[in-house]
């Protein structure tokens, strides 16, 4: 079977990408082989762990579960487009380096841009909030302990942060 | 771990989405979400030869309301949609507090009502909520449209009554009676996780206090979203603490779950006797709050 080929044109970290994609391209596959952003983690692939989390149109969701083909005309925002500069980084990822909230780091891209959606609804969570919010993300390293104070760290810092 | 090739059609109306499925019939597969399918492709149990993404068609993406109280919902509608949509808290709370079990913000973001509900998971919340609503869904195809009643639609596991040609349009919920209480609650092993047992119970008071109608539907708990006749004792009743713990104890005798590696079937038969009366219990009270 000769693949098929889609043309795609899709947004990522506000760059905008022109390319022809295969039928069966997952969007993970597409933003690490195709783009080399390679700061989206392949976990479950089956959209379990939530390692793959990305912003798409502005919503944290699983790239796992989406085909390349279906982000056209849409925008992604993966972890490389958190941090405001290159030598710069996020309120959240200054967060987790200082409340030490990873340890292999491997689930770390997805917690950050599952908890950027989050704390951007919920700018004050109780510590329950955060752990509920954290429901979609495993991790096997931390206990999630210090992944828990590093958001509520992260939302003091966005809160206090200049607009 | 990645999807056997296929055909990728992203629909550009519904009449074009129903022509090729139509054309192609159990060989294409409409994507909705993705968040059923597109895993089940992944494993490869699922390798459809043609994929129709309805993404875009944003006439099957609404709520709204319809006559006498009703509340129409179309197919495309995303989980997290229904979880925010002011006029569903309004006219159907219960789906307001079900579908927070749904999964995880990140699933409920993509997943759609019409996606969950021709998935066919027993397991799954929404269905059972429908079926305690008496909600009635519409299919759609190039022959033209029809009515599907809750009771007819989930036939088994991931089974339907759609046909190979239909795709599931709209779903429709009739007002709840007046001085209604409904509820929703399960018992998961985490919070996201499937339910080892979730019930939906919905209550109406008459002018005098008595109940006037009762539902109580279960996920988890068969091959379908099951209703337990046990509500039916409960209309004429003044649904006291007794009459309460009659019907739990009723709906726990008569449910038969099948039990899985995390519950036994004894075991889930206790939840769904400890959550029936729970969620009675707090039917009724928001029944006669509603006042």
């Amino acid at each position: 079977m000769t693949a098929e080929r889609h043309a795609v044109t899709t947004t990522v970290n506000g760059t905008r990408y022109v390319r022809r994609v295969e039928s069966r391209l997952l969007l993970t596959d597409f933003l690490r082989h195709d783009l080399g952003l390679t700061g989206t983690r392949v976990g479950c692939e089956h959209g379990v762990c939530g390692a793959c989390t990305i912003l798409y149109d502005g919503e944290p969701v699983r790239a796992c579960l989406m085909f390349a083909a279906q982000a056209n005309g849409h925008s992604v925002t993966t972890v490389e487009g958190l941090a405001p500069e290159r030598g710069r980084l996020h309120p959240l990822q200054e967060a987790f380096r200082e409340a030490h909230g990873l340890q292999c780091g491997y689930c770390t891209a997805g917690i950050l841009m599952t908890m950027k959606a989050f704390l951007a609804e919920r700018p004050s969570p109780s510590e329950d909030e955060v752990r509920e919010a954290l429901s979609g993300n495993l991790c096997r390293c931390t206990g999630y302990q210090h992944v828990v104070d590093a958001v509520l760290l992260a939302a003091a810092k966005l809160r206090g942060a200049p607009a | 771990m990645k999807p056997a090739p296929f055909r990728y059609v992203a629909a550009e109306s519904l009449a074009a989405a129903l022509a090729l499925k139509a054309e192609h019939g159990d060989d294409a597969r409409f994507l909705a979400g993705g968040q059923s399918l597109v895993p089940a492709m992944n494993f490869r149990l699922a390798q459809p030869a043609f994929v129709v993404d309805i993404n875009g068609l944003s006439e099957l993406d609404y709520v709204r309301a319809g006559t006498a109280g009703a509340l129409r919902i179309g197919a495309l509608t995303r989980n997290r949609t229904l979880e925010r949509d002011a006029l569903v808290t309004e006219r159907q709370p219960l789906v307001r507090e079900a579908v927070p079990h749904v999964a995880h913000p990140q699933i409920r973001n993509r997943g759609t009502l019409g996606g969950n509900l021709a998935h066919a998971d027993p397991a799954s919340e929404l269905p059972a909520v429908l079926l305690a609503l008496d909600g009635r869904l519409r299919a759609q195809s190039a022959r033209g449209e029809r009515w599907i009643a809750v009771g007819e639609f989930f036939r088994g596991v991931f089974t339907t009554a759609l046909r190979s040609d239909e795709l599931l349009a709209e779903v429709e919920l009739p007002a709840l009676p007046p001085r209604a209480g409904t509820c929703f609650l399960e018992v998961a092993r985490r919070r996201g996780d499937y339910a080892m047992m979730g019930v939906a119970a919905v209550i109406a008071l008459g002018e005098d206090g008595r109940c006037t109608h009762a539902r109580l539907a279960y996920c988890n708990a068969g091959d379908t979203p099951v209703s337990a006749a046990a509500a039916r004792g409960l209309v004429g009743s003044r649904v006291a603490e007794a009459e309460i713990r009659a019907a739990a104890a009723a709906a726990e005798r008569e449910l038969d779950p099948p039990g899985n590696v995390h519950a036994s079937k004894a075991f889930q038969r206790h939840l769904a006797g400890v959550l029936t009366r729970r969620a009675l219990q707090s039917a009724v009270d928001r029944a006669k709050a509603s006042r």
